[in-house]
């Protein structure tokens, strides 16, 4: 047996009571962590239970959420809608719900390997368009300037967007750093290893403060877009390096084969390179989309209402004040079920793609 | 001498490759483009009124930064100011990696026990912080210590440290005469000791808790790595468990882990930034409350940029030759 194998199989779950059995109490030492453990989990979880379940108010006012004592999930309930749309106009809610429920419809086809084919393209490109028309009110209705954007709409609009955005991009980059042209190689390496080594919030900063004054005087640019376009650049050099990754696992033999046939450079890249480097490095682009997802909270500090800032600033709203745990709470709630399902379909998808492959 | 022109002539144009007129056209389009930009700025500063260049950092900087491991008062200079937020982040940055990698390490020897509850636990714990934004979870740190009591009813977890709304007070080593210096409670604060405000104390929390748990799985996988023919051929050898780790296991295991660790220390040095959103002034912080009274936007930009890629490049550089040793000696 390998280690590895040796070693996972130590790692999961037991099926049988006598590994359960030696696996919590096979030794003296190893009682005495169990009954660590448990003692540890009796100290911590009955109170987090008494307030999550037991003592928590469920309906009512703020008065009585506070004499209730427990978490005040009444207060979640009067707030939802504000936590998931911000301060879009309520009679106008229709919208952002739509698209919401238009963009999650798409990264649900678009994560199925049977879908895989060219018309996703224009599909993708259709959906994200489309949500994009929904916020800003058009057609028809007054139109919805971008800084009443927001909630989960907006927080999956600056994920998916800067995810497709950024994989054009993102292959030409990877590409450019292995071109045998040293301008264009030294370009990429600049582009990438700049963009890697500052940290998200800077170039947040630079598209709001450094671009409008780089831009000729009378012209600008709208913010979200401008922090859009931040996102897709910062996440493009991330996923230059996972595609090049990828392009080194491509065998040289693939490359001479298809110079053999006559392919020019684009035709070997397209035809025969890409799609078998591609492959090889999906698990690892939902790893990053999972992350760029997390990352769409740094909006915060440029003024933007993502999900997790109607969040906090509903509990400052002065009938509702100070319930900080529970905004936050429901905050962590969305993260981790959108989180745990992306990484348990990242699992699946490396599985069937070994398999099938 | 001709064959060392005739070398470098052919380095040149290795380095060059094809299409050379095609790169000079976006070599050229790429001048062009930083040239029309910079001319934007530079008319677009003039009309606003701000002098270009660095002169700015000797003006003297209107705000109060709330904490500071150098001496600093509002009317200062902004380039004082700047060094302040590049200490704060440098100081938030090292304690952060100590930290993460003591608790990564303890974490990651834990879900590799044969204990299924205590490897069950760690477990929970980093799929729980791998989900959710390390904003989110900075804000609850915040949050948590701010709610804390009063420093009359500090919590006490261990003998000489206290928890209140006014931060964490620890005990500090003092050397004349050598000793502790504990925190005593006078008035309405605590006296003495080392002092943690609430703001450092949440962001060094936040980042520790989030960077150990990806250490913990890297340990976990640096481990794995090594094969069982090892530890059976080291236990054949008559090898104590003991003397089995350190001789046999961690080296080879450390060679995995090495260099993972490098990326996860650069990043908490990066997501240090997130100490502007929960108020703690770090140079990002700082940086962008110049950038907004001074309107000097392109230059306090270029000293952010340049400050990262110096940290970045530092820790890379470090660890590069760490990393070399180790893959030589096997052994740090």
């Amino acid at each position: 047996m390998s280690a590895d194998a040796a070693l996972a199989g130590r790692l999961a779950p037991p099926r049988h009571w006598r590994a359960w059995r030696d696996g919590l109490f096979g030794s003296p030492g190893n009682a005495l962590i169990t009954l660590a453990c448990v003692v540890l989990l009796a100290w911590a979880l009955p109170p987090l239970l008494r307030w999550a379940v037991l003592d928590a108010a469920w309906t009512g006012s703020a008065d009585a959420c506070r004499a209730a004592g427990g978490a005040c999930w009444a207060f979640i309930g009067e707030k939802l809608r504000y936590i998931l749309f911000g301060l879009y106009e309520p009679d106008r809610h229709w919208r952002p719900a739509t698209a919401l429920v238009l963009l999650l419809g798409f990264a649900v086809l678009a994560g199925l390997p049977r879908f895989w084919r060219p018309g996703m393209v224009p599909a993708g490109a259709a959906a994200l368009g489309g949500a994009v028309l929904l916020l800003a009110g058009l057609p028809g209705g007054e139109p919805v300037p971008t800084d009443r954007w927001g909630g989960l709409p907006l927080t999956l609009l600056l994920a998916f967007a800067g995810m497709t955005g950024a994989f054009p991009l993102a292959v030409l980059l990877a590409l450019g750093r292995r071109s045998g042209m040293g301008v264009v190689r030294l370009a990429c390496v600049m582009v990438i290893e700049v963009l890697r080594g500052v940290p998200l919030i800077a170039v947040l900063y630079v598209a709001t403060l450094l671009v409008p004054l780089m831009l000729p005087a009378g012209v600008s640019l709208d913010k979200l877009l401008r922090a859009q376009l931040a996102i897709i650049l910062f996440v493009s050099a991330y996923m230059a390096e996972i595609v090049r990754a990828g392009l080194q696992a491509v065998p040289n033999g693939q490359y001479e084969a298809a110079k053999a046939l006559g392919l020019g450079y684009w035709g070997t890249m397209r035809l025969v390179v890409l799609p078998q480097a591609l492959r090889t490095v999906i698990p690892s682009l939902v790893t990053l989309g999972i992350g760029i997802f997390q990352d769409t909270t740094l909006i915060v500090v440029i003024g933007l209402f993502d999900v997790l800032n109607t969040a906090r600033s509903s509990a400052a709203d002065p009938q509702w004040i100070g319930f900080y745990d529970e905004a936050f709470g429901f905050a962590a709630l969305l993260y981790l079920g959108f989180s745990v399902a992306a990484s348990r379909y990242s699992l699946w998808l490396e599985r069937r793609l070994t398999t099938t492959a | 001498m001709r064959a060392i022109v005739t070398n470098g002539a052919r380095a040149a144009a290795a380095w060059w490759g094809d299409h050379a007129a095609a790169q000079l056209g976006l070599l050229a389009g790429t001048v062009l483009l930083f040239a029309v930009l910079g001319a934007n700025t530079l008319e677009n500063m003039e009309r606003f009124g701000i002098r270009p260049g660095f002169e700015f950092l000797h003006r003297a900087a209107n705000f109060e930064i709330g904490e500071s491991l150098v001496a600093y008062t509002a009317g200062d200079t902004y380039g004082r100011a700047l060094l302040v937020g590049l200490l704060n982040t440098v100081k938030v940055a090292v304690l952060g990696c100590v930290l993460a990698t003591a608790l990564g390490l303890a974490l990651g020897i834990a879900r590799l026990s044969g204990n299924l509850l205590l490897s069950g636990i760690v477990q929970v714990y980093v799929e729980l912080i791998r989900s959710t934004p390390l904003l989110l979870q900075l804000f609850f740190w915040s949050a948590t210590l701010h709610a804390l009591p009063g420093p009359r009813q500090a919590f006490q977890p261990v003998a000489g440290v206290f928890l209140c709304n006014r931060g964490v007070f620890l005990p500090a080593l003092r050397f004349d005469p050598l000793g502790w210096d504990i925190p005593q409670l006078a008035g309405f604060n605590f006296t003495g000791g080392a002092t943690l405000t609430p703001e450092f104390a949440a962001l060094l929390i936040g980042l520790a808790v989030n960077a150990a748990a990806g250490i913990a799985e890297i340990v976990r996988s640096g481990v794995q790595s090594v094969p069982a023919g090892q530890w059976e051929a080291a236990r054949a050898l008559g090898l104590p468990r003991r003397r089995i780790l350190r001789l046999v296991v961690l080296p080879q295991a450390l060679r995995v882990i090495v260099p993972l660790l490098t990326s996860s220390w650069l990043s908490l040095t990066k997501n240090s930034s997130l100490a502007v959103a929960i108020g703690f002034p770090d140079l990002v912080s700082v940086i962008n409350t110049s950038a907004n009274q001074t309107g000097q936007a392109l230059e306090t930009m270029a000293i952010l940029a340049a400050a990262y890629l110096t940290l970045s490049l530092a820790v890379s550089v470090a660890m590069n030759a760490w990393n070399r040793r180790l893959a030589r000696r096997g052994w740090p």
